[in-house]
């Protein structure tokens, strides 16, 4: 059971992470790159001439970009052995799982730890203003676990009370709100800041829902040769 | 038909303790690598990292 959960979640984690990774270069890398130009003051937004909204941002860079492809197949893989024994509890509970709900546990992945940690503390281009990255990352771990808990009481419960527990859930730890800079000092033009949160959560909807339906996928094709699925339907 | 559900269900019930770990195992597995790829501060993780961090919201800088 083990093996068979590590290689469907290496499967779809390097097939999702590998699209997700490709679409994050050709749409997100350039806007990061753009930021990162005002970050290390090579432009300036409001200087004393206008600057141009097209600046040369340079090929693709094998290092560099080769890391980010395998960072996220990595990632991804990592969301994949979070996703995949939650799928398995529920098939065994009598879900069915195919590639279709497996979209919808993708794109509730997506919700759970891009969503809703976004929804207040919307994804950083390099250069923007922001509170210190450890009081951050406490808030980010704090929110996606709430929402994953009120995901799982929207979708095995049947009680209002747990789903009303749910929207508490959902709801606190954006009105306690995130850890905020001190003023907003941030070198970046907001117009590519709002470009990168938008291509952010775009690129990583895509990903998510794939990463979903390739793990059910590969999460039943591996069942066909298992002997206990074998045992079971003998 | 009957003697064969009889006949599944002991090994069933002794894979379902198993398959528990199994599970769990996979999921701290999991939780180490997001870790690592997203959270962990140490520099070169951090570098090596940096715009798939930026990419999928996690907290950087």
């Amino acid at each position: 059971m083990f093996t068979r959960l590590i290689t469907s979640a290496v499967f779809a984690g390097a097939g999702a992470g590998l699209i997700a990774a490709l679409l994050q270069l050709t749409f997100v890398q350039p806007v990061l790159l753009h930021a990162e130009l005002y970050e290390s003051g090579q432009l300036v937004h409001f200087g004393a001439e206008a600057v141009s909204a097209h600046p040369d941002l340079g090929g693709l860079d094998l290092m560099r970009d080769g890391l980010s492809v395998l960072f996220s197949m990595l990632l991804y893989t990592g969301y994949a052995l979070l996703l995949l024994p939650l799928m398995a509890i529920a098939e065994q509970r009598g879900q069915s799982l195919d590639g279709k709900t497996g979209l919808i546990w993708g794109a509730i992945g997506f919700l759970v730890i891009q969503f809703a940690p976004g929804f207040t503390l919307a994804p950083e281009v390099p250069g923007v203003a922001a509170a210190d990255v450890f009081a951050r990352q406490f808030w980010w771990v704090g929110t996606v676990v709430a929402a994953g808990v009120a995901a799982g009481l929207i979708a095995f419960t049947r009680s209002w009370f747990a789903w009303i527990g749910a929207a508490v859930l959902l709801l606190a730890p954006h009105l306690i709100g995130a850890p905020e800079p001190e003023s907003f000092a941030g070198p970046v033009p907001p117009e590519i800041a709002a470009l990168f949160a938008a291509r952010a959560f775009g690129v990583a909807l895509v990903g998510w829902a794939l990463l979903g339906a390739f793990a059910a996928y590969f999460w039943r094709t591996s069942a066909v040769h298992s002997p206990a699925t074998q045992a079971r339907s003998a | 038909m009957i003697q064969n559900s009889t006949a599944v269900t002991s090994p069933v019930a002794a894979t379902r303790s198993t398959s528990l770990i199994a599970l769990a195992l996979s999921a701290v597995l999991g939780l180490g690598v997001v870790f690592s790829v997203g959270l962990a501060q140490a520099n070169a993780l951090h570098d090596a990292a940096h715009d798939v961090r930026h990419a999928n919201g996690f907290p950087c800088h």
